[in-house]
């Protein structure tokens, strides 16, 4: 995993800091309902399947897919950082569910 | 005796509030801007209904990381009484200040009827007015207001008498017909009808009047 960019466009005194830019990670946090909670959105959208013809669908719940994206120094802090976002904000733990998945790192527009 | 109302972007009961406490009743108020934090001189907090923050991400879920909402809570521990209405019970919850959550009406519908209600006043220092197993009639007016929460603490909920409020006849879906839930030390009250709807003679029952002045003691 590339810490710095090598080659990046621009003055470097104004755009590498210590040639060490902070990487950019992209995430995505899934949020969905506990299974024991009921969603009727879910339900709605189940029974809507069948009048639109689409047979079989025996179950359908309805969540939430955040993107974000995170400067950190490295992959393990971003990940510990929106483990806490998805803890404390995105998710509210009383009725949902939440997983995280932390992609590469994207590299850094040079200004 | 001056009660604060908390006021959010989005809040749209705050007022109705001030002509329940001020007009109706007589009682002093002060606006509380969401950025605010002096709950100096204020005997009660009330958190209004609403659409705080737009109710992005979740009812209530942004406006618990709101400034004067750390002053509320150092407020509730204080033993300061603090009163969420419909959204502000949402916020409640959000806070940890009460336990469990607000979700989705059983059948989507917003729901907007005068409910029937039972009340077990307890402990809950804001229902001090009401005699046990009363039975009273406030407006209810919400599209989140099925409660929710896992079987265990609703079982010691009912054992302690947090309960303070069932629905007659279940209009949401609601486990446990939960309609508003004290704290076990009383001072907290969330619930999801109006009572500030029901102390006007001119818009309907006068039921909601004993909820506030009880402050007045």
């Amino acid at each position: 995993m590339p810490r710095c960019l090598a080659g990046a466009p621009g003055l470097a005194r104004f755009n590498n800091y210590f040639d060490q830019p902070v990487p950019r990670f992209r995430a995505r946090v899934l949020v969905s309902l506990r299974p024991s909670v009921l969603d009727p959105a879910g339900e709605a959208s189940r029974a809507a399947a069948s009048r639109l013809g689409v047979e079989g669908i025996t179950s359908l719940r309805i969540g939430k897919a955040i993107a974000v994206e995170i400067e950190a120094p490295d992959a393990a802090t971003a990940h510990s950082r929106l483990s806490l976002l998805s803890e404390r904000l995105l998710a509210n733990p009383v009725i949902e569910n939440w997983s995280l998945e932390l992609l590469d790192p994207i590299a850094n527009a040079a200004p | 005796m001056t009660i604060g109302i908390a006021v959010f972007p989005g809040s749209n009961c705050d007022r109705d509030v001030q002509w329940a406490a001020e007009g109706c009743l007589g009682i002093p108020t002060r606006f509380l801007w969401h950025e605010e934090r002096d709950l100096r001189g204020l005997d009660a907090v009330v958190l209004p209904g609403g659409f705080s923050y737009g109710d992005y991400l979740r009812c209530g879920a942004l406006a618990r990381f709101a400034p004067l909402l750390e002053e509320v809570v150092a407020f509730a521990a204080r033993g300061g009484p603090v009163l969420g209405i419909c959204n502000g019970f949402q916020v409640l919850t959000e806070l940890g200040l009460l336990p469990g959550a607000l979700t989705r009406n059983r059948l989507l519908h917003f729901v907007c009827e005068p409910a029937q209600l039972v009340v077990q006043p307890g402990a809950c220092r804001w229902l001090q007015g009401y005699g046990p197993g009363e039975t009273i009639s406030l407006p209810i007016a919400h599209g989140e207001g099925r409660y929710q929460v896992d079987d265990s603490t609703l079982e010691r909920l009912e054992q302690e008498g947090q309960v303070a409020l069932r629905y007659s006849r279940n209009p949401n879906g609601s486990m446990g017909d939960v309609a508003g839930l004290s704290n076990a030390e009383g001072n907290v009250l969330g619930l999801m009808p109006h009572p500030e709807r029901a102390c006007d003679p001119l818009t309907g029952g006068l039921d909601g009047r004993r909820l506030l002045a009880s402050l007045l003691g």
